[in-house]
């Protein structure tokens, strides 16, 4: 039977970027997916030749990722569509956040702006190197360790007195405080907040990671603003694909992992191998998943195999999805009231209470009464979207908790689709009648379809209990796992999850590392 | 009309429990002598430790072990479930037998020490000194085919130590009981019962002959007035925890809070102990591929431990309890401290166990004892020898059968 160096489960974009990484240092790897090649970031048809992928747009996928799987060499084009962040108002006045500056506000909140801008920029670039690195672990202190730490501390320092005061006093801010400091304009502060509460049990009220996410976020090529690559998500995944294949990867899809194998004798315990769902077994070196945490860890490796806190710990991560998907397939190009082009990211969230208002609903188990929610339109920059003159609306909904107080009934949905529609009615009004069919992914969906604990974007919530040298938990954040040969490579692990990257390279670089 | 006025104690719940056996034990306590454990109200003594010991050590005398916890875990999860909690291999252990052992943390602290009882194929009665229900269910996460059921309240026991011990219950009509094996259970009729309601397992915590009898807390009063009239000739007497802790000292048997802290009750970064420390490799299976604490336990192992606890025999007759140890008789190297102490009467020795540092273990040892006199205090130096056998270990504990009386 064929012996692997590297087993990868799961082939979302992580998976992708750690088997080719692995593969190009020449290492062996099979890279095994349940289902097509890119998790979230896949694209489907949902109806008829109209095609959709939850992830909808790009904020801060790595460079460095781009650069050492030669991404752009393999199709990447990066270079797409630029989305304005448009908040919708009702009465037709928007507020557009733009490269340039902000729309719509007065000229205080303008200037305001400006310098924002100017502060969160000069705090992303702190921490930014710190994202694609793995985090030292707690209790060792070897030199390797203390230099990372060392290097924090002294970005952190040369900031300056002032700024760096300033850091540690925002880091944890709740956004709606930041908000509410720098700004009157109250589409303004839900839209500017909304990147770093989307995907995670917080909202603006909420005191811990939301200033982080978006400095988080920011790390991207451009500060965090949102892009569309030329030809969609999928262009993205494709290149990811190629440069897998050329790096040597071998990739099986359509067949899930039921079980990680773990070798057992008087020595201790390794993962061996994969066991598939059809019983076969296929062995490697090493076990590599991107798998969220608690699949990895409580389904695939089993509890107990492993030590009982440790399982504890990993049973009490926070990992409930708190975002739908709304997917559109419409006969025209929507009309937004006091829009000439949709061809933005727009959110319906008109001020800061709406937001909290629909996750107050949501974190006591039903879904709100007025959702909020950023919505694209991908057709309007890639035509393959959709047939031609028609055209497709995706948009992350949230708060909908992933456990509904009476379970998702279809009946649940559809009052929660309709109410949905209606939202959409009041900012584009005729819209309901331009549907030729609809879809909504609830994070109960989202965990089904896509084999996602709790239908979790970031896998476990990215918060600062779980972030750093805590992601997902502390003795797991570098990667390996007390399992020999066992390793984590997902967005369940530092840096955290959207389109990023880091977890997949920082897992390859650990690995390589180890294998030294 | 007149009601009955309603008494109410507004101390109800702080109240100390009763166990099953309280009535005749209240009756026997002279002395009063209450203290408590687990929230059960509970002897140090009834008359005098010293005579309860010497009952123990040459006749027979029954200790109160209700209020020691007691957790049933049945299924067929049962055993792979202890198995990956504790440290020792309880695969190996055969139906109708008990095993000591302990278990860990994941960084290899001990939590505590117990017994296991294998009752049937999936069955297993686990003892132990603190409540660990929590810790239980933690360790049960991920088995899905067993069932904890916490018996400490529903489960009377008795234990019953001695070198006449087997003769007093032969006399009580425990046919075979000769028979039995250290760490052996056999169930009994009581009381001319057609069933078998009582089970008698050949264990204890005094390091000789002694049964440990397990019964219905509806059937407690039943099994003492069988017992107190089989052992009436044998001056067969109640001894609490003063005694217990005589005896379990001469035997070399460890205590939660005086030998080591419990780790999940630990605070000061590593003021718990492993196995190793303790001096319990012997309970230790790395064979085991895997077991809670082993990663860490093998690292421990290969770094080598600070303290070890040892046995002492100390210079003179004054008990070096709560004394410091030193590497020289000027008392200028601290080496360590003992943990309990002792002149043992069966022995004839001044006996303690206590935590030294590994690397001072070759070295002179010698403990620094306060005592008073007549309400003088003053302190001694003392030269202590390291012993490796326990102190008490009579060849009557593991005979089978044991001596007739």
């Amino acid at each position: 039977m064929q012996q692997f160096d590297n087993i990868i489960i799961g082939g979302g974009h992580n998976g992708l970027i750690c088997a080719t990484l692995l593969a190009k240092s020449g290492q062996t790897v099979l890279l095994v997916e349940g289902g097509e090649l890119g998790g979230l970031a896949s694209t489907r048809e949902f109806h008829p030749g109209f095609k959709v992928s939850v992830a909808h747009s790009l904020s801060h996928f790595s460079e460095d990722v781009i650069e050492q799987l030669s991404l752009i060499k393999h199709g990447f084009k990066p270079d797409g569509a630029s989305l304005n962040t448009v908040g919708l108002g009702l009465d037709g006045n928007h507020v557009v956040v733009t490269d340039d500056g902000v729309d719509g506000v007065s000229a205080s909140d303008q200037d305001s702006y400006a310098q924002y801008l100017k502060v969160l920029k000069r705090f992303a670039k702190v921490l930014k190197p710190f994202w694609m690195k793995t985090m030292p672990r707690i209790g060792d202190n070897s030199l390797p360790n203390m230099m990372t730490f060392g290097q924090l501390g002294l970005k952190l320092r040369l900031l300056g007195k002032k700024d760096m005061g300033e850091f540690m006093r925002v880091a944890t801010l709740p956004a709606r405080d930041l908000m509410d400091e720098n700004f009157d304009n109250e589409l303004l502060k839900s839209i500017l907040s909304w990147d770093g509460l989307i995907g995670s049990k917080m909202a603006p009220r909420s005191p811990n990671a939301t200033v982080l996410n978006m400095l988080y976020r920011m790390s991207g090529r451009k500060d965090g603003a949102h892009t569309l690559p030329q030809g969609g998500i999928c262009n993205l995944i494709d290149a990811l694909h190629k440069s897998a294949l050329a790096a040597g990867v071998e990739i099986k899809t359509g067949v899930a992992v039921s079980k990680i194998v773990i070798d057992k004798d008087s020595h201790g315990q390794r993962a061996s191998g994969v066991q598939l769902q059809d019983g076969t077994v296929i062995n490697a070196s090493r076990v590599v998943s991107s798998v969220d945490p608690k699949q990895t860890f409580l389904e695939l490796v089993g509890a107990r195999n492993l030590e009982i806190g440790f399982t504890n710990r990993i049973n009490r991560l926070r990992s409930d999805g708190y975002v739908a998907k709304l997917h559109l397939a419409l006969n025209g190009l929507p009309k937004f009231t006091g829009l000439d082009v949709c061809d933005g990211r727009m959110i319906i969230a008109p001020t800061m209470d709406s937001i909290e208002f629909a996750f107050d609903d949501a974190k006591y188990g039903n879904f709100s009464e007025a959702p909020v929610m950023e919505i694209i339109l991908p057709s309007v920059h890639d035509s393959a979207m959709a047939p031609s003159g028609q055209h497709v609306l995706s948009a992350h909904v949230m708060y909908v908790p992933h456990t509904l107080k009476g379970g998702w009934t279809q009946q649940a949905k559809e009052s929660l689709y309709q109410r949905l529609i209606d939202l959409l009615s009041t900012y584009a009004p005729g819209i309901e009648q331009q549907i030729l069919h609809g879809e909504l992914l609830t994070p109960d969906d989202l965990e089904k379809s896509y084999r996602l604990n709790g239908g979790h974007w970031h896998h476990t919530e990215l918060s600062m209990d779980q972030m750093l040298m805590m992601r997902p938990t502390y003795e797991v954040a570098q990667y390996s796992t007390p399992i020999p040969g066992l390793f984590l490579c997902g967005a369940g692990s530092h840096p955290g999850g959207g389109l990023m990257g880091g977890p997949g390279h920082n897992a390859a670089k650990e690995i390589l590392r180890s294998v030294k | 009309m007149n009601k009955p006025m309603q008494v109410v104690d507004p101390y109800a719940g702080e109240r100390l429990k009763l166990s099953p056996f309280h009535e005749r034990q209240a009756a026997l306590n002279l002395r009063d002598a209450w203290s408590s454990w687990n929230g059960y109200k509970f002897a140090d003594y009834y008359y005098d430790e010293e005579y309860e010991y010497f009952c123990v050590r040459n006749s027979c005398a029954t200790y109160d072990i209700c209020p020691m916890q007691k957790y049933i875990i049945s299924g067929p999860d049962a055993e792979a479930m202890l198995d990956r909690m504790v440290t020792r291999d309880v695969s190996k252990l055969k139906q109708d037998r008990v095993t000591y052992v302990c278990w860990c943390t994941d960084e290899g602290r001990l939590i505590d020490d117990g017994t296991i009882f294998k009752l049937a194929e999936d069955r297993f009665l686990l003892t132990c000194g603190s409540p660990s229900l929590a810790w239980l269910r933690k360790s049960a996460f991920g088995y899905d085919a067993l069932t904890i059921e916490d018996v400490s309240d529903t489960l009377a026991a008795l234990s019953f130590q001695g070198p006449t011990t087997c003769e007093v219950l032969k006399k009580m009509g425990l046919d075979g009981i000769e028979n039995l094996k250290p760490f052996s259970i056999a169930h009994f009729p009581l009381a001319g019962s057609n069933d078998s309601p009582l089970m008698v397992s050949r264990t204890g915590f005094t390091g000789d002959l002694g049964y440990e009898l397990w019964i219905a807390p509806e059937l407690a009063l039943t099994l003492w007035d069988a017992l107190y009239a089989a052992g009436e000739d044998y001056g067969i007497q109640p001894y609490g925890e003063a005694a217990t802790n005589m005896a379990r000292l001469e035997a070399g048997f460890i205590m939660p809070g005086m030998e080591f802290n419990e780790a999940l009750k630990t605070i000061h970064f590593e003021y718990d102990q492993t196995p190793f420390e303790l001096s319990l490799d012997w309970l230790v299976d790395f064979k085991k591929p895997h077991f809670n604490g082993r990663e860490a336990l093998l690292k421990a192992q290969r770094k080598g431990f600070n303290y070890t606890l040892v046995k002492l025999d100390i210079d003179g007759n004054k008990p070096a309890e709560e004394s410091l140890l030193y590497a020289d008789r000027n008392c200028e190297k601290e080496i360590g401290y003992v943990t309990s102490a002792m002149w043992s009467p069966v022995v004839k020795a001044n006996i303690a166990l206590a935590m030294v540092h590994s690397k001072a273990l070759k070295g002179d040892i010698w403990a620094e004892i306060y005592y008073s006199k007549e309400l003088r205090h003053h302190s001694k130096i003392a030269r202590c020898v390291v012993k490796k056998a326990p102190f008490w270990s009579p060849a009557r504990a593991r005979v089978t059968p044991p001596a007739a009386f």
